[in-house]
């Protein structure tokens, strides 16, 4: 089990749909992949993204992850385009040889590539040729070695995959700390000095942060004797209005915002990482803790990523209590998100706290159900882990029909047609429709740019294509827009749990047996839903062994980040902590 | 439209706010006050209305069955014995890896015994997420509702050894009624099972 076991099958015999199409168009470049897609050469990678954008219309650029197949000696770039009018992905490939690590950059086509190939670079240390901003993102500048790579290991390091066979049957307590000698979690390089040192990265952004350039042309101008200078400031990363410890470095004219460019990491822990030494079924706590607000939705996300692969479904009161469950946390998030914008356009904690009031009651169903308030650890792959009693069902259809319609409404009426928020938000950080699909935004921010796309309706999971519901939408994409949307979103959320509430049917909860050590066949699935906060999905790879050979999250929150200093630019520093506050972000997630 | 109405509207709803916390202290008057015991389940309902806090730790919430904290195991009160086999499922499980088991060993025939030698829970690493109770085949490891756990020291007090994690099975049954209902039931079942082979062997 130490040792990587290939995850190859045969390549697919032959490519249907728009495959075929891109396989006419290219030639040889494109070859079938094995379980899904295809793999183009990297010569013409970005002629053929430009293709499968404009042709093809694959205008969304969902996922961009990387995986390591270390046995076979190469790196593989794998990218999940999609339709706006929905449908399936469209899968394609882009392979490198380990010593190699270079594939072009799809920046050019797909600005929301930007952040998704920082952190491969990051974590997988793969070069993008033609990145116009290739760091670090999530890890610091001279941090030693690429994580996510398999033949690198972590300092505490113990096996290669759990269960730690030191834990049974002869297990005496060994602290960490203890098993290395210099008792901390840091690694570094044999002939390191902590001396000779020093911190560059700073330096390297600010160099990054068009000081010196010209707003309009990005021109490089020296400051000459009395031209009015560019002042870069840093907001956090203690900032209060950062939601999180998140760092925004931002060029200023003025008072005026030149660029921005967020930092983030600081809450890193390699998620990805500990994922590929859990069993599947570990993975499970470890997903409530990626947005921790959400964790019910986060948990639906990577049951149907696993399930996809192992083909089970499922019995109908589980699946009930699965999208039950997953509109309750969309409301509690949302209700989380508005309250906490008052918050940043200086409205402290009033309307928060009546927002907190009513996630209060949706958290005690919660716990009742599942045993935590937050950490719900709930869903179980082919079922869910406890059943809810008629009390239950009972007390949800009264916070469904009487109270939380009312509390909705009554934000409704405290907060939206308030002057003050009206003239703090309209017209703030506009983010045109085309720009929100090319920078890969997802959920309520995509939605309030004009964009109707949800993945409960143009790629139904679950039982969502049984209720009736809209898909909410908003046309301006500013900040009060985004306001807007998430009253719309809880509004539809009620429907579609009114529904689910009354036809809730009796039965199982579980198929089949509940086991712990599951063996996935072999296979790879991108499992995706609409999470509050944006489309989650889940890219696992499975060598058929109890763990899983890759597991990337795509997680809503940090590809939005990629629009923020698009959002931001010509605004005053005020406006930036409420557009930050409107993206609504959750920073266990963006650092995963 | 008057500019400032929506100000104004929104203030209306701080006021009902303000206003409603009082009209309930009043209701509570005669009652012995709002922070009573008995009125923990309205005053935290969905029809709940005014001042929405519990005093903490004057005041607890109640929890529910499934509430779960760091684990601990169940001493059989009846057979006198501690009811872990040793079989290594819930380390195995233990997302964290914080469940260290020494299997028991006869010291006559050397063989390994039902019962664990040394049992750490390492609360510092524990995310109570409760496969370890739900996994167990013997129900011998349940999740806790004591979540006051606080030390002063985080090395060696947080590291909970098996007396430590030790609780009697009369305890279990307080805090998990129905499930503590569950196990007899399959206790009497078995038990049934078992009269009905001796009678047909008989």
């Amino acid at each position: 089990m130490t040792t990587p076991t290939k995850t190859k099958a045969a390549p697919l015999a032959e490519l249907k749909g728009d495959l075929a199409v891109l396989k006419e168009r290219f030639g040889d470049a494109v070859q079938p992949a094995e379980y899904e897609g295809v793999v183009i050469a990297n010569d013409v990678l970005v002629e053929a993204a430009r293709f499968i954008r404009d042709e093809l219309g694959y205008r969304y650029l969902s996922s961009v992850t990387a995986v390591d197949y270390i046995q076979e000696g190469y790196f593989e770039v794998v990218y999940h385009a999609y339709r706006l009018e929905g449908g399936g992905p469209l899968v394609f490939k882009a392979r490198t040889p380990r010593d190699v690590a270079t594939v072009p950059s799809l920046v050019p086509v797909w600005p929301g590539a930007d952040f998704q190939e920082r952190e491969a670079w990051d974590l997988m240390g793969i070069r993008f040729a033609g990145h116009p901003n290739l760091k670090r993102i999530l890890l610091w500048e001279g941090f030693y070695g690429h994580p996510l790579r398999k033949d690198w290991k972590e300092p505490y390091y113990e096996e290669e995959h759990k269960p730690f066979s030191s834990r049974w049957p002869s297990g005496h307590h060994i602290r960490a700390e203890d098993r290395v000698f210099w008792h901390d979690n840091v690694q570094y390089p044999l002939d390191w000095d902590p001396d000779q040192a020093e911190d560059t990265s700073d330096e390297l952004l600010y160099i990054g942060m068009g000081q010196f350039a010209r707003a309009d042309t990005g021109e490089r101008v020296e400051p000459k004797s009395l031209r009015t200078e560019r002042l870069v400031v840093n907001m956090g990363p203690q900032h209060p209005s950062t939601h999180g410890v998140f760092r925004m470095v931002v060029t200023l004219d003025g008072e005026t915002i030149v660029r921005l460019e967020p930092v983030m990491g600081y809450l890193h822990r390699n998620h990805e990482k500990i994922g590929e030494r859990n069993m599947y079924l570990q993975n499970m706590p470890y997903t409530d803790r990626l947005d921790y607000i959400c964790s019910m939705s986060n948990n639906l996300g990577y049951a149907i990523a696993v399930e996809k692969l192992l083909g089970i479904k499922p019995p109908e009161r589980a699946e009930y209590l699965r999208v039950i469950m997953a509109e309750f946390t969309r409301i509690v998030n949302h209700l989380w998100a508005i309250g906490f914008l008052l918050n940043d356009l200086g409205a402290f904690f009033t309307p928060a706290l009546y927002a907190i009031e009513e996630r209060e009651l949706i958290l005690d169903l919660f716990e009742e159900a599942s045993g935590s308030r937050m950490m719900c650890n709930y869903m179980r792959f082919g079922g869910v882990a406890h059943d809810v009693s008629d009390d239950w069902i009972a007390r949800a259809k009264e916070l469904v029909y009487n109270r939380l319609p009312r509390a909705i409404e009554e934000l409704d009426r405290y907060l939206t047609h308030n002057e003050l928020i009206k003239a703090r938000c309209q017209g703030v950080g506009v983010l045109p429709p085309d720009l929100a699909v090319a920078y890969s935004t997802a959920g309520p921010v995509l939605r309030a740019s004009g964009i109707p796309y949800d993945v409960r309706r143009a790629e139904p999971y679950s039982i969502y294509d049984r209720f009736d519901f809209d898909v909410a939408v908003r046309y301006n994409g500013d900040v009060y827009d985004r306001y807007l949307i998430r009253i719309d979103e809880m509004w539809q959320s009620l429907r579609i749990l009114r529904q689910a509430l009354d036809q809730i049917p009796k039965g199982e909860i579980q198929a089949g047996k509940k086991q712990y050590m599951i063996r996935v066949p072999a296979g790879q699935a991108y499992g995706r839903v609409e999470n509050p906060k944006g489309e989650l999905g889940f890219y696992i790879v499975s060598d058929g062994s109890p763990n899983p050979y890759r597991y990337h999250i795509r997680a809503p929150s940090f590809i939005n980040l990629t629009a923020l200093n698009e959002m931001c630019k010509g605004h005053k520093v005020a406006d930036v902590v409420v557009i930050l506050g409107s993206i609504d972000i959750v920073l266990g997630e963006v650092d995963r | 439209m008057i500019y400032g109405l929506g100000i104004l509207k929104g203030l209306g709803v701080t006021l009902k706010h303000f206003i409603y916390s009082y009209i309930e202290d009043v209701r509570y008057l005669f009652e012995g006050g709002r922070y009573q015991p008995q009125h923990l389940p309205a005053r935290q309902g969905p029809r709940a209305r005014g001042v929405f806090t519990v005093q903490y730790p004057k005041e607890k919430l109640p929890l529910p069955e499934n509430f779960r904290y760091i684990p601990f195991l169940v001493y059989d009160t009846q057979e006198n014995k501690i009811k872990c086999t040793s079989c290594g499922i819930c380390a195995k499980v233990c997302p964290p890896q914080c469940i260290w088991i020494v299997r028991g060993t006869d010291p006559q025939t050397g063989r390994p015994k039902p019962e664990p030698e040394a049992f750490y829970i390492d609360a510092t690493i524990c995310m109570s997420c409760g496969f370890c109770a739900e996994f167990c085949p013997f129900d011998a490891i349940k999740m806790d509702h004591d979540y006051e756990l606080s030390a002063y020291e985080r090395y060696e007090s947080l590291l909970f050894d098996l007396p430590r994690l030790l609780k009697p099975d009369t305890y279990h049954a307080q805090i998990h009624p129905s499930d503590w209902a569950r196990e007899l039931a399959e206790k009497e079942a078995e038990k049934a099972k078992k009269g009905e082979k001796a009678a047909v062997r008989s």
